[in-house]
Formats: C-alpha cells, sequence, structure tokens
C-alpha cells in the first residue's frame, strides 16, 4: 500500500502500515545520526525541538550557507541505521518521534521500541541523495552544529519525501531480517558448490 | 597561474566531476542490471538511482551527499615534471573541491574526536603511491571512500587448509550480513595475500579495476566469476530490499602468500562508486580515463 502522510503523524496513521507499505512524508522533519543520539540518550540532553509525531532522518547532509545566513541542501540522503541500534528505542520513547529513516535494517531492540513507542523504521534509496535535496522545501533552521556540517541536528521542511519503505512495523515485523534470513539460506549451498571448483592447494 | 597551482586545480576539477558523476564502466553496468531489476522495490530503485544521477548531473552536485574520505593512488613517473609538489597538489585540490564541490566534512581525528571541517586531517587525504620508473606522467585513482560502503571490509588471515573456500565464506558471510548497509549493487573487491595488511590493500586496488575486467590469472578469474555468480543468485537486490541480483562484480587482487598463512582482504564499493582515473601529461594536458571525452 502506497500512503502519503503529514507531520504531526498520529498513532492511527503508523498502526496501519506494514512492512513493505510505501510513504511519501510532507511536513517537518529533522536529521540526526551519531552524535545526535548520544547527546539525547547517553547525555541525556533535552531536544532542542518538540518531535511529537514527526520523523527522524539518519542523514548527515551537505549544505551550503547563504550569504543571508540561511541554509540549502545540497545532497542528503540516508546513512546505515544500524549504527543506532543501541540507543534508537531509549530515543523513540524520549521524543515521541514517530517514523525512523534511514538505511539497512535495524535490530531487536529498535523493532521492540517501534511496538512500545507506536513507530515504524523506513527506508529511502540509499546514495539517491540529489533527488532527496529536491524534496527539501527548505531548511527551517539548525541546533547543536557545533558536532560539525553533518552530524547536527537539522531542523527540514519536506514536500512529498519517498519512496520511504516500512522495514519495521507495529507489530514486530521487520522487513531486512526477513531479507537477511532468506539471503543465509541461500548461500549455504552455494558457497560449497563454489568451494568444490576452488580446490587449488597441491 | 603557476604550474602547480594549475595542476592542484585541475585535480580539484577531477575530484569535483568525480564527486557528480560515475565512471562510464560503472554507469554502463548499472544500466544494463536496471534491464533486469525491473520488478517490485527493486525497479523503484533503480529508477531512483537513475533520477539522482540525471539530477546531480543538471545540477552539478554530489550524487550521494557522503563523499567520503578522500583517497589518491597514484602511479607516479620518476620524470614527472612536478613530482616534488605532487603531494602538496593533492592535498591543495581536496580543500579547493571541499569548497567548489561542496563536499561533506567526513575528516575526524581520532583521539581528540574532532572533524576538522576540511577533509584535510593525519594521514588524510590518504595517499598511496607506486613508482614508474621513466615515466614523465602519473595517472591518479580517486577513490571516495564512504561510511557505509567502508562498513563491510575486512581482513582476517586464514589457515591455509581453510583454502579458497575459506576466503569464499569469509566473503559471502560479509555480504549477507554488512552487505545491505553499503548500498547494493556493489563492486566486491578481495586481496589474497600473506599478511592482512596486504591482503587488505590489494582489496581496495581490486576496486579500482573496471567493472567487467578480470584478473589475468585463469584460476582468478574462474574465481572471480564463480562468485559474482554465486552472490547474485542469493538476490540482495538494490538497498538489500530483495531482487536478482546483488553485485556489480568481484575482482581480485594477490600477492604470493607465506607458505603457511592465506590471508583474505574485502573491500566494498557501493553503487556510487566514485572511482575516478586520470592520466597527467609533464606539460599539464591530461586524458580522463574515467570518463572518456570530458573535458575538466
Ligand atoms: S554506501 Fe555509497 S551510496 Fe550509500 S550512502 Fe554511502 S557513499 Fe552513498
Amino acid at each position: 500500500m502506497i500512503y502519503e502522510l503529514k507531520t504531526p503523524v498520529s498513532d492511527e496513521d503508523i498502526k496501519k502500515l506494514r512492512i513493505g507499505d510505501v510513504i511519501y512524508l510532507t511536513g517537518d522533519i529533522v536529521t540526526g545520526r551519531d552524535d545526535v543520539h548520544h547527546r539525547a540518550v547517553l547525555q541525556n540532553k533535552e531536544v532542542p525541538y518538540d518531535l511529537k509525531g514527526k520523523a527522524i532522518f539518519h542523514a548527515g547532509p551537505i549544505m551550503r550557507k547563504n550569504d543571508d545566513g540561511s541554509y540549502k541542501v545540497v545532497s542528503v540522503g540516508p546513512t546505515t541505521s544500524m549504527r543506532m541500534e543501541s540507543c534508537e528505542a531509549q530515543f523513540l520513547e524520549k521524543t515521541g518521534v514517530k517514523i525512523i529513516i534511514g538505511k539497512g535494517g535495524m535490530g531487536p531492540k529498535t523493532t521492540q521500541g517501534c511496538i512500545d513507542n507506536c513507530a515504524v523504521h523506513t527506508i529511502y534509496p540509499g546514495g539517491c541523495a540529489v533527488v532527496a535535496a529536491e524534496s527539501v522545501n527548505k531548511v527551517i533552521d539548525v541546533e547543536w552544529l557545533d558536532l560539525g556540517m553533518p552530524e547536527a541536528l537539522w531542523h527540514l521542511d519536506v514536500n512529498r519525501f519517498g519512496p520511504l519503505i516500512v522495514s519495521i512495523d507495529t507489530e514486530g515485523g521487520n522487513l531486512i531480517d526477513d531479507n537477511k534470513k532468506l539471503f543465509n539460506e541461500r548461500k549455504e549451498p552455494i558457497i560449497e558448490r563454489i568451494t568444490e571448483k576452488l580446490d587449488f592447494l597441491e | 597561474m603557476d604550474k602547480n597551482n594549475e595542476l592542484s586545480d585541475l585535480l580539484s576539477r577531477f575530484i569535483c566531476y568525480s564527486s557528480a558523476h560515475l565512471p562510464d564502466d560503472v554507469y554502463g553496468k548499472l544500466k544494463e542490471m536496471q534491464q533486469v531489476e525491473n520488478e517490485g522495490f527493486a525497479a523503484t530503485i533503480y529508477d531512483a538511482m537513475f533520477e539522482n544521477m540525471k539530477k546531480a548531473d543538471e545540477l552539478k552536485r554530489p550524487s550521494c551527499q557522503d563523499t567520503g574520505i578522500i583517497q589518491f593512488f597514484v602511479k607516479a613517473g620518476t620524470k614527472f615534471p612536478y613530482l616534488d609538489e605532487l603531494e602538496q597538489s593533492l592535498v591543495e585540490a581536496v580543500k579547493i573541491a571541499t569548497d567548489k564541490a561542496p563536499l561533506r566534512h567526513n575528516a575526524v581525528e581520532v583521539f581528540d574526536e574532532k572533524n576538522t571541517g576540511t577533509n584535510i586531517g593525519t594521514r588524510v587525504p590518504w595517499i598511496d603511491w607506486e613508482l614508474v620508473p621513466g615515466s614523465d606522467s602519473i595517472e591518479v585513482y580517486l577513490y571516495m571512500a564512504g561510511g557505509g560502503c567502508s562498513l563491510p571490509g575486512f581482513a582476517k588471515v586464514l589457515m591455509p587448509l581453510e583454502g579458497y573456500g575459506g576466503v569464499v565464506k569469509a566473503v559471502f558471510d560479509q555480504m549477507t550480513s554488512y552487505g545491505v548497509n553499503a548500498c547494493p549493487p556493489c563492486l566486491v573487491g578481495i586481496g589474497i595475500a600473506g599478511s592482512a595488511e596486504v591482503a587488505a590493500k590489494l582489496s581496495k586496488k581490486a576496486l579500482l579495476r573496471e567493472v567487467g575486467s578480470h584478473n589475468p590469472n585463469p584460476r582468478a578469474r574462474m574465481m572471480e566469476e564463480e562468485m559474482e555468480k554465486g552472490l547474485n543468485e542469493i538476490g540482495l537486490g538494490p538497498g538489500g530490499l530483495r531482487g536478482k541480483m546483488s553485485v556489480m562484480g568481484v575482482n581480485i587482487e594477490q600477492a604470493a602468500r607465506h607458505p603457511a598463512t592465506l590471508a583474505v582482504g574485502m573491500s566494498t564499493a557501493c553503487w556510487a562508486h566514485r572511482r575516478g582515473h586520470i592520466r597527467i601529461n609533464g606539460d599539464l594536458s591530461y586524458d580522463f580515463i574515467s570518463s572518456k571525452g570530458v573535458e575538466l
């Protein structure tokens, strides 16, 4: 199913999503990756935005500063979500974020976090950072810029941002986990077959 | 402009162009794969990839926001007139390109844990040198080592009795676990040698070889082909979302090993394999090998 959602999203919006559904998202989102999670969860600092019903985009953008001091997005795409696995569930609980956007899957802690906090993890096509930048209407503002350009908390206004492919849903479904199981099943006989052909030792 | 400035300027344009465009061989291979990956999410993602390449070209912007740690692999002619200043020119070129492209700030000093904000840092840009006796030209390979595509990288030393199958297993295990984070379809680079650091370095050199090229040793070539076929049968698809293929290819490079060790190294390049390759002559004329016909 394909859904058009606007932030702030409600629990009802999120509950009906299942892995494999696709979202196009309009509204305001923030970027945040390793350091934002470190600060918000491990150092327990106050996140300077109200993120209830909003989305966090695991991304470290390239930004250009305009002459008037505002910023423009040059290129922004997803980063590896798994790096945030250790504290994403706590981040959801603390902020009320409903949609996580990244690439690759996330693990059991985040899956439980999505069940407990009625949230989803979604995947945006990796490396498609100019297309993503084109769906940003404007950079609203930025906090925690002392962390450096890629690590800061950028507050973006986006229009029909997607495709966001739901990879973890509120029922515990985990698309990438399912895929990895399949990949691993397929792997063993293939390794055996190739190994037989590579008996080069004399 | 003096010749050294001219050289850093040329190199900076080479970096800017390579941040926004994939090399001819990679683009061609992805086009081929798009014909095969014509179903489900795979088709959607390939469409997004090509739309992205088009937009990056039109808007002259880095095609992926992660422009990586900048690495140069230089084959330096010992008679190249600017050899003494070449390292400085490469560093200068990174500074210029960081501002112009613009490149993302990716150099974080270890221990200080501070981003230098310039893409220059301790031993960064990373420069690997090979000397070419008697030549008055240089060949520069640029590689933008992104985070996601560097993540699956590893090197380890196997016992010889684990055999070449041990190499296959180590690579396949890594690809089915970390591979999905490296924005597949990947190019897989494998190094086989006697110790870990040699295998690791060769695995990166393998990525500098064109997609579709082959190791001249018939057994190595057979191993490349078998592994490519096998990885594709696993069907990671673009982004790990399943499909009919996983990789653009498998490139293997080797060095003679110790009788008692069989070391394997692996590096992966993501679909956005920003590998630039240029030859620069003594008079600073150039041949942009990875993007034929493009003027910088
Ligand atoms: S793996 Fe490659 S395409 Fe994906 S985000 Fe990293 S640099 Fe970009």
